[in-house]
């Protein structure tokens, strides 16, 4: 396929690679010394590393300066930013401030709802919804033109990604909603974390069955279990999270001081599972405060060396 | 209708503890229905002033009146001739009525006596939900009668998140999803393929965000 901007997770997949990408929150406070040593920590393991955008509605360093950060130590960072907290101009004004700093990924999304986070009374925008805002980078990047018709001095160059969950409800709705984002022009899904595998596979056959795997590159999540605990909370919390029992019982066999061992393994066999499933151009590894252990997982997966592209 | 909560007793002593004449003004319409003002509620609340102002060895008249409706000048005229005798009015129509009232008596102050919530129906007594949120460029016709801009708690209009799980919203699981329920109502409606048609971007300006909003009709005035 040919690429239409000079994003290397777009060449990369472009080239038949599959792409492996990495998520930092950014700090809650100004000290961007943290996002400093995610990015040193994983840099040689991942093409392409995510920066949240206030993810459960916690406030924290925005998604954009943190992205900043990644660029100027010559990282490939993909800008996160919801539609919660922005409205229409806001959104193309930090589009335009991220493309002038050649940040040349961006993932659309809608935001946790605000009642999840440090500022359950505030008001939340929701001027557009993640699927307008796929249309809204693609009319920028290819029309060159603002959503109010005026011509942009300078279009933002973004590979366009957007996110997916195959396990949220009505499960038959959600590989229609796939080809909706897809007819709004959205290039790459990173997906919701996958411990589901059999109910992955069978949305994937419909993605195939349709034929949108050609159209869009799928990475699929993945977050390793740190203990029996998380993989609870993950199970009963978490909105939209399919955490089957097996993966709990699993946990809970191995004594606790494994536990995290074991939840690394299992995420590794996903990975080796899901590399032979037709359309998962990639993988998304989501460790969240466990930075650390994404080399580990990308080089037992057998994802290292990454291509290099020019 | 417009549906109304209670306020908090002690919410209202507080506005009314330097007034000896007060006015308990209910509203026969949506307030009435959602038995939050009443004539019913007029006469529960009125009561509970009165005890009070009793406990405290407060001298304080209260009188009641419940008019037909308190968003039209015709009703609220009646009591004209009475308004002299308050130093305050507590309304307890939704606040549409008291600014109404306010602006009609123009030197009595007009207190809330009942948090307006929302646009909603009737469940069951004492069960009202939201159903609309006047934005004034009704969507209804594309997503099967269910309203994503007041009942998705994202506004979402090319739903559902992520986040919607067994028909419930990931707010809180007492709350239906609306997009669950626009697909319920599509599929029954055999429409279910009109779901991947790009909803286009809303224009808001007739919504709250452009201001406050009026809508006139020559062909009806006089
Ligand atoms: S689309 Fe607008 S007018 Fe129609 S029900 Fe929803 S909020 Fe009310
Ligand atoms: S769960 Fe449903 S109602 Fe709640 S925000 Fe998501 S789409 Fe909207």
């Amino acid at each position: 396929m040919t690429t239409k901007t000079p994003s290397k997770l777009e060449k990369i997949l472009s080239e038949g690679h599959l792409a492996v990408t990495s998520e930092c929150g950014p700090p809650r406070g100004s000290n961007s010394e943290h996002i400093i040593k995610k990015g040193e920590l994983i840099k040689d393991h991942v093409d392409a590393i995510n920066i949240a955008d206030n993810q459960t509605s916690m406030t924290r360093l925005c998604s954009l300066a943190a992205c900043i950060r990644l660029k100027l130590m010559g990282l490939e960072p993909v800008l996160q930013m919801v539609t919660r907290d922005r409205n229409r101009i806001a959104l193309q004004s930090d589009i335009l401030g991220a493309a002038s700093f050649e940040i040349n990924n961006i993932l659309c999304l809608s935001g946790d709802h605000q009642s999840f986070g440090d500022c359950a009374q505030g008001q939340n925008v929701h001027d557009i919804d993640s699927i307008q805002l796929i249309q809204a980078v693609r009319h920028m990047r290819d029309e060159g033109k603002f959503l109010g018709g005026d011509d942009l001095d300078g279009k933002p160059q973004m590979f366009v990604g957007a996110a997916a969950n195959p396990f949220a409800d009505p499960f038959e709705i959600r590989v229609p909603r796939l080809a909706k984002k897809i007819a709004a022009g959205v290039e790459f899904i990173q997906t919701q974390c996958v411990y589901n595998l059999d109910k992955f596979e069978e949305w994937m056959k419909g993605v195939r069955d349709r034929g949108l795997h050609e159209k869009v590159y799928i990475l699929a999540g993945l977050t390793p279990m740190k203990s029996v605990g998380m993989a609870k909370y993950m199970q009963k919390r978490v909105p939209g999270m399919d955490v089957p029992d097996e993966i709990i019982e699993r946990l809970k066999g191995v004594e606790k001081g494994k536990q995290a061992d074991e939840g690394i393994k299992i995420c590794i066999e996903s990975i080796q599972r899901l590399k032979e499933c037709e359309g998962v151009a990639g993988f998304h590894i989501m460790a969240i405060e466990w930075e650390e252990k994404v080399p580990e997982i990308v080089e037992a997966a057998g994802l290292y060396p990454r291509p290099t592209v020019n | 209708m417009i549906v109304a909560d209670r306020k908090p007793i002690e919410e209202i002593i507080g506005y009314l503890k330097d007034h000896k004449n007060i006015l308990v003004l209910g509203c026969n319409e949506c307030v009435t229905v959602c038995e939050a003002g009443g004539k019913k509620e007029v006469g529960v609340l009125a009561s509970a002033l009165r005890m009070h102002a009793k406990k405290e060895g407060n001298e304080v008249k209260i009188d009641e009146v419940t008019l037909e409706r308190q968003c039209d000048r015709e009703y609220l005229d009646e009591i004209r001739d009475s308004i002299d005798q308050y130093d305050a009015v507590v309304s307890l129509a939704c606040g549409v009525g008291v600014q109404f009232t306010a602006e009609q008596y123009h030197s009595t102050p007009v207190y809330p006596g009942v948090n307006t919530c929302f646009m909603g129906a009737t469940e069951k007594r004492g069960l009202w939900t939201e159903r609309c949120q006047g934005c004034g460029q009704c969507i209804l016709a594309t997503t099967g009668s269910i309203c994503p801009v007041a009942r998705c708690a994202k506004r979402l209009f090319n739903g559902p998140c992520g986040g919607s799980t067994d028909g419930k919203c990931e707010i809180n699981a007492e709350v239906d999803c609306a997009w669950q329920l626009i697909i319920d109502r599509l599929k029954a409606l055999d429409r279910l393929d009109e779901y991947e048609k790009l909803c286009p971007l809303k224009d808001w300006s007739t919504d709250r965000a452009g201001g406050p909003r009026k809508v006139v009709r020559e062909d009806v005035q006089q």
